[in-house]
């Protein structure tokens, strides 16, 4: 069984209007390799152009935060499911 | 011909929006909007060639701003906030369509912080309020290259919701 990755639902039109895809993964990095190898348009809103994940995008293994894990390095089973949960900021100042 | 991308809401909840940046004044307010997206409504009203994507807003649900270095420039949300948030519109069987905020004593336009920390799909409401009176409330979505905000205008609809 891989695992799941649930697309939220502001990535959905760059996902094939899908809410969730399936990969084989060892590592949630890897995860996230595979879902924007697939959907190519997804790349941006989730990493910078350096390739870090975006500072207001969180991402969760069944419901641990993987900054308090191992990061992206973040081992991964079959049946786990993979949440991308965004924070939300902004202000005046640029 | 599709319409540019509107946002309606009730003139209830748009002035919830305005006074939360009141009461919040001089520090920024923040919270999520419920809603959907009614195209099958915008058709109906507007004849069958209007195809455009119209959010109707049909609930809010304030939140605290979590920014406690620099509340009266910043808003932060947190990913629990946003869980909470889309429980209660799964509860009310509708989306968290977007988010909204206040520009104490500035316009009611994103900020490039604003940008960088936006998704597309999401309509951002921004409220100015100045000297502790909210001004012009204006609707923002980000283009789906990241490079700027388009306009998304309000509609104020004095009918209930569908």
């Amino acid at each position: 069984m891989p695992v799941k990755v649930m697309i939220p639902s502001p990535l959905r039109p760059y996902a094939g209007k899908r809410d969730s895809a399936e990969f084989n993964a060892q590592t949630v990095g890897e995860a996230l390799g595979h879902l924007t190898t697939q959907f190519g348009e997804l790349r941006k809103h989730l990493f910078t152009e350096e390739g870090k994940l975006r500072s207001f995008v969180n991402v969760y293994v069944n419901d641990e935060d993987i900054r308090y894990l191992a990061k992206e390095n973040t081992p991964t089973k079959d049946g786990d499911t993979i949440s991308i949960i965004p924070s939300i900021a902004g202000g005046v100042r640029s | 011909m599709a319409d540019a991308a509107s946002l309606w809401i009730s003139g209830h909840l748009a002035e919830k929006i305005r006074a939360h940046g009141a009461e919040t004044y001089p520090h920024e307010c923040c919270g999520a909007l419920l809603g959907r997206d009614s195209n099958a409504v915008l058709e109906s009203d507007r004849g069958a060639n209007s195809l455009a994507a119209a959010r109707e807003i049909l609930g809010l649900f304030p939140l605290v701003n979590r920014r406690d270095d620099s509340p009266r420039n910043r808003f932060s949300v947190t990913a629990e906030d946003v869980l909470a948030a889309e429980k209660l519109a799964r509860e009310q069987g509708l989306d968290v369509v977007g988010w909204y905020h206040s520009h104490p004593d500035h316009p009611a336009r994103p900020s490039e912080y604003d940008r960088d920390h936006a998704w597309p799909w999401y309509s951002y409401i921004i409220v100015s309020v100045q000297n502790g009176a909210p001004q012009d409330m204006t609707s923002w979505r980000l283009n789906d290259d990241r490079v700027e905000f388009a306009p998304e205008g309000i509609e104020i609809r004095h009918r209930a919701a569908v």
